[in-house]
C-alpha cells in the first residue's frame, strides 16, 4: 500500500464529486503527493546525516537533532496528506451502500440481470439526501484536518523558515553549541510551496462547501415555488428517493418476516455465515 | 504517485491533442522525464556528500553548501516538468466536459444527438473548435510561460548553466576564504547543457503549435466568410427547387380531389 494504492482507491470516489471536488483531487495529487515523492523526500533525504554540531562530543549531535526536529517535515506532509484524502472514503462507503440497496431492489423486482447490476454500478449519483449531509460532512473534516495541520506545523516551526544555524545546549552537550542544518534554503523553498498549495486546497474546499450549500438552497427553493404542481408532485413523488426508500423497506421486511418463519420452523437451516443480510 | 503516474494522466489528453502536441509530449517523457530519472538523479545524487571544503571547521561544508545551491537543479526541473505538463489537464477538464453534455443530450433522447450510444461518447474525438480552442491555446501559452520561468530561473540562479569545479566560500562559520569542490562539475554541465536543450525544443514545439491553431482558425474563418458570400444564391437555388416540388404535389392532389368528386 503506497501513494499509487491510494490513488487507485480515491480516483473511483472522483466519480461521484462534483467539479470542485475533482479539481481538489487533482490538485492534492498532482502538486502536493507527486512534489513530495519526486521532489521534497530527496531533499529532507539526508537530514540526519548531514546535521552537524560543532563539538566531537558523542551523543550531541543526536540530542540536539531530536530536540529541534520532534517530527520531520516530510512525516507531517505524508500525515497530513493521508488524513486529509481519507474522508472521501465516507463517501465511497456511502455511496457503495445506496448501490448495494438498489441492486437489492432491482433483484426483489425481477430484474435481477447481468445488465442492470452493471447499470447500477456504472451510473453517477446525484449528491441529494443523505448523500448530500455525507459529502458535506467530508468537506468540513478536510477543511480541520488542513487547518489542525497548517497550526501544528506553525507550532513546532514557527515562520515555516529554515534556518542555517540552531544554538543547542542539551546534555550531553559541554555547553552551548553551534549546529548547521543541511539545505536550509531549499527546504524553506518546499516548505513554503507545500504550504501555498495547502492554502490553495482550503480554499477549494470552502468553495466547494459553499456551492453544495448554495445549490441545496436553490433546489430547495424550486420545490417550495412550485406547489402548483401538487397533482404532477405526487407522480413525481413516487420517483423521489424517500418512495424508493420506503418500497425498498416493505419489500426487505416482507422478506426478512418470510425468512424468520422458515427459519424458525427449521432451525437447523440456520449456519453461521448465512445470515439475511437484512437483518 | 511518481512520473508513471503522470503518464497515465496525460495519455490520456494525447488523444484530443494536434499531431505537434503529440509530438511535444513524446519528447517531454522520453528526453526529459525519462533522461531525469534514470540519468541526471545519479549524477546528482551524491551532490552533498561529495561536496568537499578544504576545512575541518564543522558546519562549513553545510553552509557554504547552502550559499552555492539554493535549489538543487534536479528538484527544479522535476518542479518544471511538472508545472510544464500540468496545462494539458486544463484540455482533459474541458473535454470530459463536453462528453457529460453529450451524455445528457443523449440520455434526454435529443433529436440533434447524432450518437448510437453512450459508448461512442466515452470513445469520440472531438474536434478543436468553439471554447475548447481557446482552452487548447491558454494551455499551450500557459506552458511557453512556465517553461520560460523556470529558465530564466536557471539562468539567474547559476549565472550562465556551467557547473565550475572549484567554490571560494567566506560564510560563517568557514573561518576565512575556503575553497570548496563540486562533485562531477563536468558530467553536471553536460546534463544541464542537454536539459536546456531538450527544453528550448519544447518551447519551439510549442511556438510551432500555437501558430498553426491560430493559421487553422484563421482559414476555417475565411472560408466561414467565403461560404456565406455564395450562400445567398445557394439558397434562391435550394428555395426555388422546394416551391417547384410544392406546386407539383399540390396540382397532382387537386387533380386526384377532381377525379374522386366526377
Amino acid at each position: 500500500m503506497n501513494w499509487a494504492g491510494l490513488y487507485t482507491v480515491l480516483s473511483g470516489v472522483n466519480r461521484h464529486s462534483t467539479a470542485i471536488g475533482r479539481i481538489w483531487l487533482s490538485v492534492i495529487f498532482i502538486f502536493r503527493i507527486m512534489v513530495l515523492v519526486v521532489a521534497a523526500e530527496s531533499v529532507w533525504g539526508d537530514e540526519k546525516s548531514a546535521f552537524t554540531c560543532n563539538t566531537q562530543q558523542p551523543g550531541c549531535n543526536s540530542v540536539c537533532y531530536d530536540h529541534f526536529f520532534p517530527i520531520s517535515h516530510i512525516r507531517l506532509w505524508a500525515l497530513q496528506l493521508i488524513l486529509v484524502t481519507t474522508p472521501a472514503l465516507l463517501v465511497a462507503m456511502h455511496v457503495a451502500y445506496q448501490q448495494h440497496q438498489e441492486k437489492k431492489l432491482l433483484m426483489l423486482t425481477g430484474h435481477g440481470d447481468a445488465k442492470h447490476m452493471e447499470e447500477v454500478k456504472k451510473h453517477k449519483m446525484r449528491i441529494s439526501g443523505s448523500l448530500w449531509w455525507t459529502y458535506v460532512c467530508s468537506v468540513i473534516f478536510r477543511l480541520i484536518f488542513e487547518a489542525v495541520f497548517m497550526y501544528i506545523f506553525y507550532m513546532l516551526y514557527p515562520g515555516y523558515q529554515m534556518v542555517r544555524l540552531v544554538k543547542c545546549e542539551a546534555y550531553p552537550c559541554p555547553n552551548i553549541v553551534d549546529c548547521f542544518i543541511s539545505r536550509p534554503t531549499e527546504k524553506t523553498i518546499f516548505t513554503v510551496f507545500m504550504l501555498v498549495t495547502s492554502s490553495i486546497c482550503i480554499v477549494l474546499n470552502m468553495a466547494e462547501l459553499i456551492y453544495l450549500v448554495v445549490r441545496a438552497c436553490a433546489r430547495r427553493g424550486e420545490h417550495n415555488s412550485n406547489p402548483s404542481s401538487g397533482k404532477s408532485s405526487f407522480y413525481g413523488h413516487k420517483l423521489s428517493s424517500e418512495y424508493k426508500q420506503n418500497e425498498i423497506n416493505q419489500l426487505l421486511t416482507e422478506q426478512d418476516g418470510s425468512l424468520k418463519d422458515m427459519l424458525r420452523r427449521n432451525p437447523g437451516l440456520q449456519e453461521k455465515g448465512d445470515r439475511c443480510s437484512a437483518c | 504517485m511518481d512520473w508513471g503516474a503522470l503518464q497515465t494522466i496525460l495519455g490520456g489528453v494525447n488523444k484530443h491533442s494536434t499531431s505537434i502536441g503529440k509530438i511535444w509530449l513524446t519528447v517531454l517523457f522520453i528526453f526529459r522525464i525519462m533522461i531525469l530519472v534514470v540519468a541526471a538523479e545519479k549524477v546528482w545524487g551524491d551532490e552533498q556528500d561529495d561536496f568537499i571544503c578544504n576545512t575541518l571547521q564543522p558546519g562549513c561544508k553545510n553552509v557554504c553548501y547552502d550559499h552555492f545551491f539554493p535549489i538543487s537543479h534536479i528538484r527544479l526541473w522535476a518542479l518544471q516538468l511538472i508545472f510544464v505538463s500540468t496545462p494539458a489537464l486544463l484540455v482533459a477538464m474541458h473535454v470530459a466536459y463536453r462528453r457529460h453534455e453529450k451524455k445528457r443530450q443523449f440520455r434526454k433522447g435529443d433529436q440533434k444527438c447524432e450518437y448510437r450510444d453512450i459508448e461512442e461518447i466515452r470513445r469520440q474525438r472531438f474536434h478543436i473548435d468553439g471554447s475548447l480552442w481557446w482552452t487548447y491555446t491558454s494551455s499551450i501559452f500557459f506552458r511557453l510561460v512556465f517553461e520560460a520561468v523556470f529558465m530564466y530561473a536557471f539562468y539567474f540562479m547559476y549565472d550562465g548553466f556551467r557547473m565550475p569545479r572549484l567554490m571560494k566560500c567566506n560564510a560563517w562559520p568557514c573561518p576565512n576564504t575556503v575553497d570548496c569542490f563540486v562533485s562531477r562539475p563536468t558530467e553536471k554541465t553536460v546534463f544541464t547543457i542537454f536539459m536546456i536543450a531538450v527544453s528550448s525544443i519544447c518551447i519551439l514545439l510549442n511556438v510551432a503549435e500555437l501558430c498553426y491553431l491560430l493559421a487553422k482558425f484563421f482559414l476555417r474563418r475565411s472560408k466561414k466568410a467565403g461560404n456565406a458570400k455564395h450562400h445567398p444564391n445557394h439558397e434562391n437555388k435550394e428555395e426555388t427547387k422546394q416551391n417547384e416540388m410544392n406546386e407539383l404535389i399540390s396540382d397532382s392532389c387537386q387533380n386526384t380531389v377532381i377525379g374522386f368528386t366526377s
